[in-house]
Order: C-alpha cells, then sequence, then structure tokens
C-alpha cells in the first residue's frame, strides 16, 4: 500500500491494515454464517463434504466473526485511538507489524484446520495448542505496544477508552491461557488439563468473559471513543465511567457458571454465577446511558448522519441484550431458555446489534481518517445509509424469529400430558423451528448485502485515496 | 455431596461478598463525591484528542436499579446456596428439588403404571390407553434408534416386521427392554481368510436367493457348517438363544449386498440394545414391551 498519505507522526499503516481485514473478515465470517444457517433449513446442502460439514463450519463461522472480524476492529481501533488520546505513536512498529501479521495466520490456520477436523472442542476456543501459542505471543506483543503507548502519553489522566481497551487486552491474555491449558499429545492433538465439571466451568469462565471482556469490554472502549468524535459532543458522566468501569471488570468474571445451569456444577456455584449476572445489569447499562446521553443536544445530527445512526443503534441493541442476559441467567428463565434457539437469538443481538454495529460504524469514520480524508468522509454516505437499513432490518429479523423459535422449543419440550408423559418428541419440536430458521437465514443474508456494500464503498474509498498526498489531513491531526 | 474445606469456602464468602459490597462501595463514594445534582454542562477539565467529559451525577433510576440488584442478589444468598458451604435458609438444592419433582409425577402416576404392570402384556397391548402412553415413552425414548414408525434403520432393528433377534414373544419383548441385549456376531476373516469370507458369503446369500457366485456359494457351504452352524442352524433359521438372525428371510440388519454381508462376516458385529430397567423403571417399560409387542401383534 501507498505510504503517501502516512501521518507523520502516527502509525496509521497498522491501523490502515487492520481495517481493511475487518471488512474482509466480516463478509468471509458471515457468508460463512449464512451458509451454515441454509444447511440448518436445507440439512442435505454440502452435507456429503466432510470439510464442510456444519460440524466443522460452525466454529469456522464463530472464529472467523470473532477473533477475525471482532479481533481486527479491536486491534485497529485500539491502535488509532490509543494514539489519538496518548498523542503518542505506537511504541513500537515491529510489534504492531508482527500482531498484524501474526493475528492474520492464526485466522488463515483456523479457517484451514477446522474443516480439516482438527478442534480442542471448547466453544470459542477451538484452535488446537500450537495456534494457541501464537495467539499467546501476538497476545503478549500487543499489551506491550499497547501499554507501552499509554505509558508514554503527554498528559497526566488516561482516557476512559483505554481504561476499557487495557481490561480487554489483560484478561483475554489470562483467560486465553487459563483456559488452553492442554496436554499436547501430537502436532494437532491435546487434552485440556481440566476434567469433568471443573473442565465444563474453566471452558464457561473463558467463554462467558470472551463475551464479557473481547465482546464488551473491548468494543466499550471503541464506543467511548467514536460516539463522543462522530456526534461532537463531550461524554455524558466522567463519573458514570468510572463507577462502571470498575463494577463491570469486578463482576463479570463471575458470570460464567449461569451457562452451566441444572448440571453438574455444584449448586453454590450455579447460584453465584446468577446473582453476579444480575448484578451486571447496571455496570452494563452505565455504558449505555454513558454513549447516548452524550448525544444529548445533537439528536438531530442523527437525520443525516448515518455514521452516527449505527453507533447509536448499536448501543441500543447493546442495552436490550445486557437487560435480556441477566433475565436468562435467572435460572428459572434459564430452564425455558438453555440449549434452545433463544441463546442463539440472544447472542446475535449482541453480536450483529452491538459487536458489528459499533465496528462497522467505527470502520466508517476511521477508515477515511486513516485515507487522509475527514473522519467519516466514505466514498458514498448513501451506501452507508443503505447499509445501516440492511444491518437493521437483517439483525431484527435474525433475533426475532430466534425469540420465537427458541420459547416455543421451550415449551414444547417441557410439555405434559395428563397422563405424565411427554407431549412432543425431540424431533416433532426439530420440524417445528423449520419456518424460524428460514427466517434467520433471510436475516442473515440481508445483513451480509449490507457487508458486501461496505466493501465496496471501503474499496472505492481506497482507490480514491491513491496518490493523495498526506498535507491534507495534517492540518487536521494537529489540533489534538 | 462433597464439602468444601473451611478455608475455601471461606475463601469463597469472602471474595464473594467483596465484589459485591466493594462495586456497592464504589457506587457510594461516587455518589457522595458528586459536585452537581442536575445536568451541568461542567466538565471535569481533561481533553484527548477533543473529547471532554462533563461532570454529570449518576442518573438517579440507575442508581437504584444498580442498589436494587444488590439487595437482591444479597436477599437470594441468604436464602440459596450460595457462600461456600452455608446451604441458604430455604435448604434448596437442585438435587432436592428434581428428587422432589419426581416423587411428585411418581404419586400422581405411579398407581396407573401400577396398574398397568398388574396387565399381561398381551392384553395390555389391547388397552388403548396404554397404548397411547406406550408410543409416547417409545417416541421418546427408543425412537432415535428405531425410529418413530418403528421401522429401524441401518443396524436398528425393524420392530414390525415380525422377524426377532431375541424372540417376539412378551416374555422376551419385556427381557430385551428391561436388561438390553450385546449381540456378538465374531469377526470371522482372521480365521477364514479372505477368500473363505467370500464363499460363505456366498453361501449365505444363497439361502435367500441372492448369490451371485454358484461355485463360491457351493465352498463356501462347507466352511458354514464348521463355523456358522452352532449359532445360525443348519437351515440357516437362527436362533433366539443366542440373537442369531434367520440367513433365509432377506431381513438385513446391516445391508444384504455381498459387500456387506462379507463385511459382517469378516469384521464380526457387535450390536447394542441398552437396558432401559434403570431408566423407565420397571412399570413403564411394562408398557412399552407392550406397545412393541402390539407392532406385529394387532
Amino acid at each position: 500500500m501507498s505510504t503517501a498519505f502516512d501521518h507523520p507522526t502516527y502509525n496509521y499503516r497498522v491501523v490502515r491494515a487492520f481495517t481493511i481485514m475487518t471488512v474482509v473478515w466480516g463478509v468471509v465470517g458471515m457468508a460463512i454464517g449464512v451458509l451454515i444457517a441454509s444447511q440448518l433449513v436445507w440439512p442435505d446442502l454440502l452435507a456429503n463434504i466432510p470439510y464442510l460439514h456444519f460440524g466443522r463450519l460452525r466454529p469456522l463461522h464463530t472464529n472467523a466473526v470473532i477473533f477475525g472480524f471482532g479481533g481486527s476492529a479491536l486491534f485497529a481501533t485500539s491502535y488509532y485511538v490509543v494514539q489519538r488520546t496518548t498523542q503518542a505513536r505506537l511504541f513500537s512498529d515491529v510489534l504492531s507489524g508482527f500482531t498484524f501479521w501474526g493475528w492474520q495466520i492464526i485466522i488463515v490456520a483456523a479457517a484451514i484446520t477446522l474443516p480439516l477436523g482438527y478442534t480442542q472442542t471448547k466453544e470459542y476456543a477451538e484452535l488446537e495448542w500450537p495456534i494457541d501459542i501464537l495467539i499467546t505471543l501476538v497476545w503478549v506483543a500487543y499489551a506491550i505496544n499497547f501499554f507501552g503507548t499509554v505509558a508514554k502519553r503527554k498528559m497526566k489522566h488516561i482516557y476512559v477508552a483505554n481504561w476499557f481497551y487495557g481490561a480487554f487486552i489483560i484478561t483475554v491474555a489470562v483467560l486465553h491461557i487459563g483456559n488452553s491449558a492442554v496436554v499436547p499429545v501430537s502436532t494437532f492433538k491435546s487434552y485440556s488439563v481440566y476434567s469433568g465439571a471443573a473442565d465444563a466451568m474453566v471452558q464457561w469462565w473463558y467463554g462467558h468473559n470472551a463475551v464479557g471482556f473481547f465482546l464488551t469490554a473491548g468494543f466499550l472502549g471503541m464506543m467511548y471513543y467514536f460516539v463522543p468524535k462522530q456526534a461532537g459532543r463531550p461524554v455524558f458522566s466522567y463519573r458514570l465511567s468510572i463507577v462502571h468501569f470498575w463494577a463491570l471488570i469486578s463482576l463479570y468474571i463471575w458470570a460464567g457458571p449461569h451457562h452451566l445451569h441444572y448440571t453438574a456444577l455444584p449448586n453454590w456455584t450455579q447460584s453465584l454465577g446468577m446473582v453476579m449476572s444480575l448484578i451486571l445489569l447496571a455496570p452494563s447499562w452505565g455504558g449505555m446511558i454513558n454513549g447516548v446521553m452524550t448525544l444529548s443536544g445533537a439528536w438531530h445530527k442523527l437525520r443525516h448522519d448515518p455514521i452516527l445512526r449505527f453507533l447509536v443503534v448499536s448501543l441500543s441493541f447493546y442495552g436490550m441484550s445486557t437487560f435480556e442476559g441477566p433475565m436468562m441467567s435467572i435460572k428459572t428463565v434459564n430452564a425455558l431458555s438453555h440449549y434452545t434457539d433463544w441463546t442463539v437469538g440472544h447472542v446475535h443481538a449482541g453480536a450483529l446489534g452491538w459487536v458489528a454495529m459499533v465496528s462497522i460504524g467505527a470502520v466508517y469514520h476511521l477508515l477515511p481518517a486513516v485515507l487522509g480524508f475527514k473522519p467519516g468522509a466514505m466514498y458514498s454516505t448513501r451506501l452507508i445509509n443503505v447499509h445501516f437499513w440492511l444491518a437493521t432490518i437483517g439483525t431484527v429479523l435474525y433475533i426475532a424469529s430466534m425469540w420465537v423459535n427458541g420459547i416455543m422449543q421451550g415449551l414444547m419440550w417441557r410439555a405434559f400430558n395428563d397422563d405424565g408423559s411427554l407431549t412432543y418428541t425431540f424431533v416433532e419440536s426439530v420440524d417445528a423451528s423449520y419456518p424460524g430458521w428460514f427466517v434467520r437465514v433471510l436475516g442473515g443474508a440481508i445483513f451480509l448485502l449490507g457487508m458486501l456494500l461496505m466493501s465496496y464503498n471501503s474499496y472505492m474509498t481506497v482507490r480514491s485515496a491513491k496518490g493523495k498526498e498526506a498535507e491534507s489531513f495534517q492540518a487536521d491531526t494537529q489540533v489534538a | 455431596m462433597n464439602e468444601l474445606s473451611s478455608f475455601w469456602s471461606g475463601w469463597i464468602i469472602v471474595i464473594s461478598l467483596g465484589s459485591i459490597l466493594g462495586s456497592f462501595l464504589l457506587l457510594s463514594i461516587v455518589r457522595k463525591g458528586q459536585r452537581f445534582n442536575s445536568e451541568t454542562t461542567q466538565t471535569v477539565g481533561h481533553e484527548f484528542d477533543g473529547i471532554e467529559e462533563y461532570d454529570n451525577p449518576l442518573p438517579r433510576w440507575w442508581y437504584w436499579m444498580f442498589v436494587l440488584t444488590v439487595v437482591f442478589a444479597l436477599g437470594y444468598l441468604a436464602l440459596y446456596p450460595g457462600l461456600g458451604n452455608f446451604k441458604g435458609l430455604l435448604g434448596w438444592s437442585q438435587e432436592t428439588a428434581y428428587e422432589r419433582e419426581v416423587a411428585k409425577a411418581e404419586a400422581e402416576f405411579g398407581p396407573m403404571f401400577a396398574q398397568f404392570s398388574q396387565t399381561p402384556i398381551e392384553e395390555l397391548a389391547q388397552n388403548d390407553q396404554a397404548m397411547r402412553i406406550g408410543q409416547r415413552l417409545f417416541a421418546n425414548n427408543c425412537a432415535q434408534c428405531h425410529g418413530s414408525a418403528a421401522t429401524g434403520s441401518y443396524g436398528f432393528p425393524n420392530l414390525t416386521d415380525n422377524d426377532w433377534l431375541y424372540g417376539g414373544d412378551a416374555a422376551a419383548i419385556s427381557q430385551t427392554i428391561l436388561k438390553g441385549r450385546v449381540a456378538a456376531m465374531p469377526a470371522w476373516g482372521p480365521m477364514l481368510g479372505e477368500e473363505g469370507v467370500h464363499n460363505v458369503s456366498q453361501y449365505v446369500l444363497s439361502l435367500s436367493g441372492s448369490a451371485t457366485d454358484a461355485q463360491a456359494a457351493e465352498q463356501g457351504q462347507a466352511l458354514y457348517n464348521t463355523n456358522c452352524l452352532a449359532c445360525h442352524g443348519a437351515e440357516g433359521k437362527g436362533n433366539h438363544l443366542f440373537g442369531a438372525p434367520n440367513l433365509t428371510d432377506n431381513i438385513w440388519l446391516y445391508g444384504g449386498s455381498a459387500q456387506q454381508v462379507m463385511q459382517t462376516v469378516r469384521n464380526g458385529r457387535n450390536g447394542q440394545m441398552p437396558a432401559w430397567e434403570g431408566i423407565l423403571g420397571k412399570d413403564k417399560a411394562h408398557v412399552v414391551a407392550g406397545y412393541v409387542y402390539s407392532l406385529s401383534n394387532q
């Protein structure tokens, strides 16, 4: 890529690379999502090719969207935000490059090994031990690079976005190392060092905090920069930031057991997981309030700024799923919702509505910025607007169909006849789920279509930046 | 149930209450220190890349929501198990809750099933109410292998064709369901060699008129008589005592192509029917036996 529009002070090269890969992995990961959703509606679709079986593609989908798309978005935005809010260049260009290439190799390795059937069989931690070691190396480099930059900052205080990015980086390191502890037996086979209920607990301690720190804390960091920036307004409340940050990171780590209600996990563990999840409601909503209230006095901007609309709607979905989550962690609710499509719907309310939308908004803001244009000045604003509506409609269709399916499945599984026998067999509940699964394919496809528009828009923006001189943007950054 | 050691129990209590109360303490301190009680345009004075932060107070409704969840949590931990070895004031556990529900269902439905168990299986098969229940029990417990219509599939016997591996009278069906079955067709490959496997398979196929190599079948007969006859019988009609299938009726559990029959002879088969006595209990298994019996004895 041309370096003509490189920033004199900041390392934008790595930000640019991660931003583009965010779009690429977004399209790839979501396309696989639509494919596996289709396999549930048409089970014979590619069923005879073992590499493309649902069971192997599903982890590929989750890895590609969480680590490929979400991970690249977090690297891109954290590297951008930490530089701009500390007024310091990234700690090391070498480490920056290493994290970029290392991370891309990890995702490519996932795309090769998962279809081949290599897996540790732990959800969101499927990758086998050699890849896990590479993840650890990249993550340590990331931590050094990020905190090294924070240490170089030109002011006394650390901006709240960096608190969240920092917590995300530290905790994900702890979680990844803790849960990936295995005994290797061959190049691509290993066994967990934990066993039984303890193994399950460690897995969901990791699994829920992958949600809590990777998909929540990290993206809150993103939110805290791009919302006030795009709205041009001060953050609503510094006090609220303090309380909700510390409460969020100290309570989230407890919530894992709610994934294991009514199992061999001891009663006390389940109860603690449940009450901590409930207390999490307020700290989670603190972030939503701080984001949404930042717009007070700037609501009119929503009318003609689709980027801001992405950011605000993402906060609404964040608020909705962080209300839904604590409710689902209540044991009596969980007895109905667990193992049903409701869980899948809940995850996607967060994944599509919150994580994807806030990332999309952030990318639309920063991609032009790192190409030397004004922030948010993409090739086509109209296409961003169309993307916004496709993403919103797609998400709503997805969530609504999974709610209907999930509650229906839960009710069917627990229905008794007056002679004490079960009213429905399992397969009848599968049969009844087809219409909802079809609507999910539709919702997912609409969301994916929006991502394709985004790739076109990004491509055209990058193309128009070719050969552009750096000066035009320097004036803007000197202010900071 | 295993008790935690008092150290770990104490550790759990301290860090869990510490996390909850610590968060609450932080909330209270920050709220106490508020400089403004209503919305303000005063900032805290920092500025990062043009972003400032207002010094707005914590929203009142949000504060009370936070307090409410903390109160709920503490109340819940007082009533239910959560704080280490402390069992909670209600003495609730998922194990006792489960046992209570099962006991309730037993009290409600047990007498009905006990009554069914007094009825001989042949007679039960004529009882419409029992058969409706039997069908549902079958659909939820047996259909995974034998199919919703009980017609079986590869490796899982069809229960509607009146062809039985271990016998189709009421006592045999009941025994199969309660105790399960483990089939033991040995692997003959190492003993007979590949040519022997081919020949004996052709002979087996000839019993139902599907041999393709008459000469091999003829040579296979001698091998059959020395090795297979003990279980499958001189005429190949099988033996319920060993669960040895009838080889003359053209019904194949593992497929009837020459390839598949050779595979069976070469490597053996060890189909397993689980024992349901411990899962369903005797009385319900009795109703299922009646249902299975009814499928081929209308």
